[in-house]
């Protein structure tokens, strides 16, 4: 199983929760599988969807928000681990799909083939840090503290064509969701 | 009004209610002032990058924001104030610290290209020399920010302050 059908699993726990989702391939999946105004596609800045996610968040305490991350995408800014830990919003789930493999870029490895990340997640001292197969999304969504969720899968990348919604198109329809 | 009162009140009018920082040293007291402030929501960040993301996503939560840092962090940022913040054209206060060469050990290449940076982004940006013109610029470079889509910064070097 690749990264099209992981974002389909997640996507069927999602409701009215707003969604962040990483650039490139998974942005383009999730716009085929269950394009809503409540997704927000991130382009031309990897590494910062929980950054996003974690502003958004901060500024709206009472909905939930749910980022779909990449393993790269993590490694290249592990910094916001800390920072997410440290604010911890309740209503903040990060969802990590890891594939071990740039996948938007050539499917290069990455690092996180030898890393755990839940154990690293665990280590700056999240509480609710699990792989995606040990828990009901659901109830992960509206635990107690924020969530760390990581989503083994194989590499590969789907048909999924190119998002035809400009930048200030997806911005504006996603804020007028809030 | 004193070097920090400017800021802050400028801050204030502007409506900003949500600031990132990386430290420097000249912002201790304004950073005091900004935690007692129930009205501004205060993040410390890890890198300015994180900060640019953080402070994009406050936006479409509903605050004004505002990022606190060092021009070293202008390096730290570049893609996301292009690919992320006039992408999707949002708003964002930037008050850089300028420091230059003679006062610290650090940065001191950045001192001379910070301005032509900004300027090669396209991105206004104001250099007050005094509180009041800071006071002003402040809450000018919020609106301009809004009016064009993109960061508007604020540099406040050693003479400042």
């Amino acid at each position: 199983m690749a990264r099209y059908d992981a974002i389909r699993n997640i996507m069927k726990d999602v409701e009215d929760e707003l969604v962040v989702c990483n650039i490139g391939l998974a942005s383009r999946e999730l716009y085929e599988i269950d394009d809503r105004s409540k997704n927000f596609y991130m382009m031309g800045s990897m590494g910062l969807a929980s950054s996003i996610g974690l502003g958004l968040a901060l500024a709206k305490p009472n909905r939930h928000v749910v980022v779909i991350d990449g393993d790269g995408s993590l490694l290249m800014n592990m910094g916001s681990m800390a920072t997410v830990f440290a604010q911890n919003p309740d209503n903040l789930t990060w969802i990590v799909i890891d594939n071990g493999a740039y996948g938007s870029a050539g499917n290069q490895d990455t690092y996180a083939e030898t890393i755990d990340l839940v154990e690293v997640a665990k280590s700056v001292g999240f509480k609710n840090a699990y792989n995606y197969e040990e828990v009901n999304l659901k109830d992960i969504f509206y635990s107690a503290d924020a969530s760390f969720i990581v989503y083994k899968t194989d590499i590969g990348n789907s048909e999924a064509p190119v998002i035809d919604l400009d930048p200030i198109t997806i911005k504006e329809r996603f804020m007028k969701s809030i | 009004m004193d070097s920090t009162e400017a800021i802050y009140n400028g801050l204030k009018d502007a409506d900003i209610d949500f600031i990132v920082s990386i430290p420097f040293t000249n912002i201790t007291e304004l950073v005091e002032m900004i935690n007692e402030d129930d009205e501004i929501i205060h993040v410390p960040v890890t890198r300015e990058e994180e900060g640019i993301g953080i402070c994009a996503g406050a936006y479409m939560g509903g605050r004004k924001t505002a990022i606190l840092m060092q021009n070293s962090g202008l390096g730290n940022s570049i893609n996301a104030l292009k690919s992320l913040m006039e992408l999707y054209e949002f708003p964002l206060l930037m008050i850089i610290c300028h420091n230059g060469a003679e006062e610290e050990d650090t940065s001191f290449e950045m001192v001379d290209s910070t301005p032509r940076i900004l300027k090669a982004m396209d991105f206004n940006f104001f250099k007050p020399s005094n509180p009041e013109a800071a006071y002003d610029d402040v809450r000018l470079a919020w609106d301009l920010s809004e009016e064009e889509g993109k960061p508007v910064s604020i540099l406040l070097d050693k003479n400042y302050w």
